[in-house]
């Protein structure tokens, strides 16, 4: 058994570097900010547009459950477990994830929203999902294409007052 | 009579004139706490834990994610006292393709003594944006460690059980720094998930060569369809697999021969009360391995973490 002193030198340079390699990935993560006034916050409209990036072929892709009565209640569940705490408890949207109750969504196909969710937007801040099992997948996009549009906001401003 | 010596409980009295000063295992300590006041700050978050203790798989911690975790491993020792290992995680998702984690490390050596051994400084970097066919994820890790380590977090190099055998006394003595490096690749495919973890480790005290090991896992939920309603025992609750862990020698000697390897079952029940537990009991498969190590672990993540902290220094939402 050999006692040998700390190297302090060797962790500075480890901490140096790992802050280093996370900064470059941060700059690259905000490069590009196009088109992002249209929605809530400037992430938003970055991450619909991966939806238009799907393959055809996964575009095309037809939902199994669709005809599943539980499928929609399991995806709600799935839901409440792993995505309101990014895209809210009415799934209209927070800080750290666009609302999913807006048109880039609505016009996704079933396809394309599977393979968002298996392949996350991983520079935006959206993990991958392909640790659930495909099927749960299915069930979390039979839920998401249940979703209804919020209420306009003007509309409910000029309610008539009794 | 009982010899075991709490590190963490009963430090050393000092005298009356010396100066007031924080020791180690006080500042573990303090931010062991702080550590866990913050999370109760955020909200728990139900997640889908992945089985392995040793093997990692290619999916990070969430951003904005904090996942705090205890392990214990106890293990048979021929030609020495059994001993319980433990160490307490603290899994932090920094962005989508960054997840930081701390390590703090101890064990108990039956009719010996109980020591922190040390901590531990891991970073995982995901390399590709979106799922490939293998999925690569870089592992980077600085460990400060003596010799009296037993957690068994991975066999590198020449490990043998007779490494574990000497008295915590004489073991401590030991201090090692190593960079630790891995690359983990894993693939997930009709809810099997196969991981393989390739490690290459250097000891940067003394002239130790570059030391190399292996870790592979495979596993799957009990279902693959969520019910309808929340539950603890749905078969889509628990994962089970296996995994297989061991040596490969190092630059001068590279092999599976004179290392140790491990072949443990592992399963994981994720509650829908936000806890996680697993166990894993695992064989030596060799003559050069500990008979039996039992492992088990307790984990609960708080999403929101990173916001909590933000907001603790005024920080917006």
């Amino acid at each position: 058994m050999t006692k040998t002193r700390p190297k302090p030198q060797l962790f500075f340079a480890f901490t140096t570097a790992v802050l280093l390699a996370a900064c470059v990935g941060t700059v690259a993560a905000q490069r590009d900010h196009s088109e992002h006034e249209k929605y809530k916050y400037k992430n938003d409209a970055l991450v619909y547009a991966e939806l238009a990036k799907a393959p055809k072929k996964a575009v095309a892709r037809r939902n199994p459950l669709e005809s599943d009565p539980d499928a929609i209640l399991a995806g709600g569940k799935l839901f409440d477990q792993h995505c309101t705490e990014c895209h809210g408890e009415l799934a209209d949207g927070t800080k750290k994830g666009p609302s999913l109750r807006a048109d880039p969504v609505y016009q996704a196909t079933p396809g394309a929203l599977f393979w968002l969710l298996t392949n996350g937007v991983v520079r935006r801040g959206m993990p991958v999902w392909s640790k659930l099992p495909e099927p749960q997948r299915w069930q979390l996009v039979s839920y998401i294409k249940s979703l209804t549009p919020p209420k306009p906001e003007a509309a409910v401003e000029q309610a008539p007052q009794h | 009579m009982n010899s075991i010596v709490f590190a963490f409980s009963c430090p050393r009295p000092r005298p009356h004139d010396a100066p007031r000063r924080v020791t180690r295992p006080r500042l573990l300590q303090l931010l062991f706490a702080a550590l866990l006041a913050l999370a109760g700050f955020s909200p728990p978050a139900a997640g889908q834990e992945s089985p392995y203790i040793v093997t990692y798989d290619h999916y990070l911690e969430e951003p904005g994610s904090l996942e705090v975790e205890y392990f214990s491993t106890f293990g048979t020792q021929r030609g020495g006292n059994d001993f319980h290992a433990f160490w307490a995680e603290f899994e932090y998702g920094a962005t989508a393709w960054w997840t930081t984690e701390l390590y703090f490390d101890g064990q108990t050596t039956f009719n010996d003594s109980t020591i922190f051994t040390g901590f531990r400084w891991e970073n995982r970097f995901r390399l590709l944006q979106r799922e490939h066919f293998i999925n690569p994820v870089l592992y980077i890790e600085y460990e400060q460690t003596s010799g009296a380590d037993k957690i068994l977090k991975e066999v590198e190099g020449h490990d043998v059980e007779a490494d574990y055998a000497d008295p915590n006394a004489i073991a401590r003595q030991e201090h090692d720094h190593e960079i630790e490096t891995k690359l983990l690749l894993s693939k997930t495919f009709n809810g099997w998930n196969i991981a393989e973890n390739t490690i290459a480790t250097k000891n940067v005290t003394g002239g130790n060569p570059w030391e190399f090991g292996y870790a592979i896992g495979a596993s799957r939920p009990l279902a693959l369809k969520a019910s309808a309603h929340r539950c603890s025992f749905c078969p889509e609750n628990f994962i089970a697999g296996i995994e297989m862990y061991g040596g490969l020698g190092d630059r001068y000697s590279f092999g599976l021969h004179e290392t140790s390897h491990y072949l443990a079952p592992v399963v994981a029940w994720n509650l829908p009360s936000d806890w996680t537990l697993r166990l894993s009991p695992g064989f030596g498969l060799n003559d050069n391995s500990h008979r039996f190590l039992l492992r088990w672990g307790v984990s609960r993540e708080f999403s929101g973490f990173g916001s909590a902290i933000s907001r603790l220094f005024g920080g917006r939402q």
